[in-house]
């Protein structure tokens, strides 16, 4: 185990280090603008202020010196300040990872509680009418944008019936009920835009899992079906499923961005959107290095559960 | 390894019966993957006479029409300009098209030309590559854009051109996946030992026989970049005003309205979801038709 673990950090290093190339290029492609903004912003012109703005933000240096100087400052957790609002970045992210955190954990939930038992059912009634429903649904919410169902959900209760979803964010540990009545929407459109891959993959995997010998032998030792299934086929048929979390991370951080703007939860998604709004680039920056590397820190700690749970993986 | 599954078909080479009886087979074999593609086709066909059937004209407003439920005149209804609904669906349905094609055919090449280069040559330089492309997948996709056009600003070809980079870059890893099989191939090791340039293998034998992949590979793109761009539209980051897209009409001013006029809502959400939805059943279809090994692959 250890040995894995030391070559699943290792093989993160040089991926790590393009992902920080990319966040660094994208930032520095921004053509002259960003002074300018600056200075338009604040009614300074003067050639002095542009030059000590440019020393500022260390645009004077050799690019390879500003990605050395901006990979140290970033490792140490500085990742700059905001243009406008004079907060470090790492502090507004501090507020918002969080936030988002939650949502996320709360479609996660949502998603699995939908897609595994539909996943299971869809398997052991294989080709019946349900199960077409359930793979046509899955597909439908493949096809669905989520920020739709998001207008449709602020739009159709409120003509209806005079009811409007909450959009008043309260901390979580200031408030637990009301903080979960605002998040509990958007964290179900998501979770549901995320169970559709998972549900047709539990699928996959239990039909596949059904087939094998261990599971026939069960059932001529005259194990109930309902026992075969829940001890038996979903232990070994859920193993891939949860690599397939991992995979989706990216897609759940991705939907957060636009379901955070609609519902006004002031996570990571609304955080960069502002940013891109003002055009406050060390915000963008910022919270794009910490959604690449932590994105890669999910993968990696899905690797290892699928080293703990599958001994298989171990010891290769 | 046997290339059955590969060389078999390949309905956009040769003869006009190669086409029909292909498509034959879909119908037969896949019914709703052709239900797909007739809606999709039903979609290009509007997007390409959008200006002859939208009956108004799509920035002709009328204020005395504000906000007008659907009807016969407007069967869509109207927005708070007093714009039909319908016209604006309709060249709404252009753009998806036109960003569609180009921004997935975009993506096809520079996943083609990466996935050669990186699976058939190997080595070092695959290595270094596939390491890039590692780090590439690492971010979201909605975040990626609203990064990248953050920096190169709204727009359509801005729009085409990030959309087709990103999902080239993913998609270039199913490419040489299938560059890498095929590579090992008696008939490649033939033509190699017989002293073949590596052009003649690459055009003769690599090429041909990625098609099917290739092909499945456009398919599936045009959903993902109809979700995407009308994401980022909705977003206000995609295609600016007053250019009608499906997902700016949902966003922006008009959605302060749609609680007076809740129509509003509807129909460019349902344009996304038949056509994104019509093109992933076909994709689908076409998938487990043409190559029955990349079955599962999302990304």
């Amino acid at each position: 185990m250890r040995a894995y673990l030391g070559r699943r950090l290792l093989a993160l290093i040089p991926t790590l280090f393009f992902a920080s190339l990319i966040v660094f290029i994208s930032m520095r492609l921004i053509p002259g603008d960003v002074i300018d903004l600056m200075l338009a912003q604040n009614d300074i012109v003067t050639g002095q202020d542009r030059a000590k703005i440019e020393a500022a933000l260390g645009l004077d240096q050799p690019v390879y010196i500003q990605y050395f100087r901006w990979i140290g400052d970033a490792l140490t957790g500085d990742l700059g300040s905001s243009l406008w609002q004079n907060v470090p970045v790492t502090d507004q992210l501090l507020v918002s990872l969080p936030i988002t955190f939650e949502l996320g954990l709360l479609a996660l939930i949502v998603a699995l509680s939908v897609s595994i038992p539909i996943g299971v059912y869809s398997a052991m009634r294989q080709d019946t009418a349900g199960d077409y429903v359930a793979r046509s649904f899955s597909l439908l919410m493949l096809a669905i944008p989520s920020f739709w169902l998001g207008t449709l959900v602020m739009v159709f209760p409120s003509v209806w019936w005079r009811w409007a979803p909450e959009l008043e964010y309260i901390p979580f540990f200031d408030d637990p009920i009301t903080n979960l009545k605002h998040m509990i929407i958007p964290a179900i459109l998501l979770g549901l835009s995320m169970s559709a891959v998972t549900m047709r993959m539990t699928r996959t995997m239990m039909l596949e899992v059904m087939r094998q010998d261990y599971i026939r032998t069960a059932r001529a030792k005259g194990v109930g079906e309902k026992l075969l299934v829940m001890r038996h086929a979903l232990r070994n048929g859920l193993i891939p499923v949860i690599t397939l979390i991992g995979l989706q991370a990216p897609l759940l951080i991705g939907g957060a961005v636009i379901l955070e703007q609609i519902f006004v939860v002031p996570g990571m998604g609304l955080l960069l959107l502002e940013a891109v709004f003002q055009r406050d680039y060390p915000v963008i920056s910022g919270v794009f290095l910490v959604v690449g590397v932590g994105v890669l820190v999910i993968n990696l700690l899905v690797d290892l559960s699928y080293g703990w749970l599958d001994p298989k993986v171990r010891h290769e | 390894m046997s290339d059955l599954g590969l060389t078999q078909v390949l309905p956009t080479h040769g003869k006009r019966s190669a086409f029909i009886s292909f498509n034959e087979r879909l119908i037969r074999e896949k019914p709703l993957g052709a239900v797909g593609g007739a809606v999709f086709l039903l979609f290009m066909f509007c997007g390409i006479f959008a200006n002859f059937l939208a009956p108004f004209e799509m920035n002709y407003t009328d204020l005395t029409q504000r906000l007008q439920p659907p009807s016969l005149a407007f069967p869509f209804g109207t927005d708070h300009l007093g714009r039909d609904v319908l016209s604006r669906v309709l060249i709404g349905a252009q753009i998806s098209m036109i960003v569609s094609f180009l921004a997935a055919g975009l993506a096809t090449v520079i996943s083609i030309v990466i996935g050669v280069l990186s699976g058939y040559f190997g080595g070092k330089p695959d290595m270094v590559m596939q390491r890039g492309v590692d780090a590439w997948m690492t971010f979201p996709d909605l975040v990626l854009l609203i990064v990248i056009v953050s920096v190169v600003g709204p727009g359509i070809p801005q729009i085409v051109v990030v959309l087709g980079l990103l999902y080239g870059i993913a998609g270039s890893r199913i490419v040489r996946g299938a560059v890498i099989s095929v590579r090992e191939n008696m008939y490649t090791h033939a033509s190699l030992s017989i002293g073949a340039p590596t052009f003649h293998i690459l055009r003769k034998h690599i090429l041909p026989n990625i098609m099917p992949v290739v092909i499945v590979l456009f398919t599936t793109r045009i959903g993902a970049v109809i979700l995407a761009e009308a994401g980022l539209s909705f977003l206000g980051l995609g295609i600016p005003p007053p250019a009608p897209t499906w997902g700016s009409m949902l966003s922006g001013t008009g959605r302060t309205y749609m609680y007076l006029g809740p129509w509003l809502a509807l129909a460019p959400g349902l344009c996304i979801t038949a056509v994104v939805y019509a093109v992933n059943v076909y994709g689908d279809a076409l998938r487990d038709l043409l190559d029955p090994r990349m079955r599962g692959v999302n990304r």
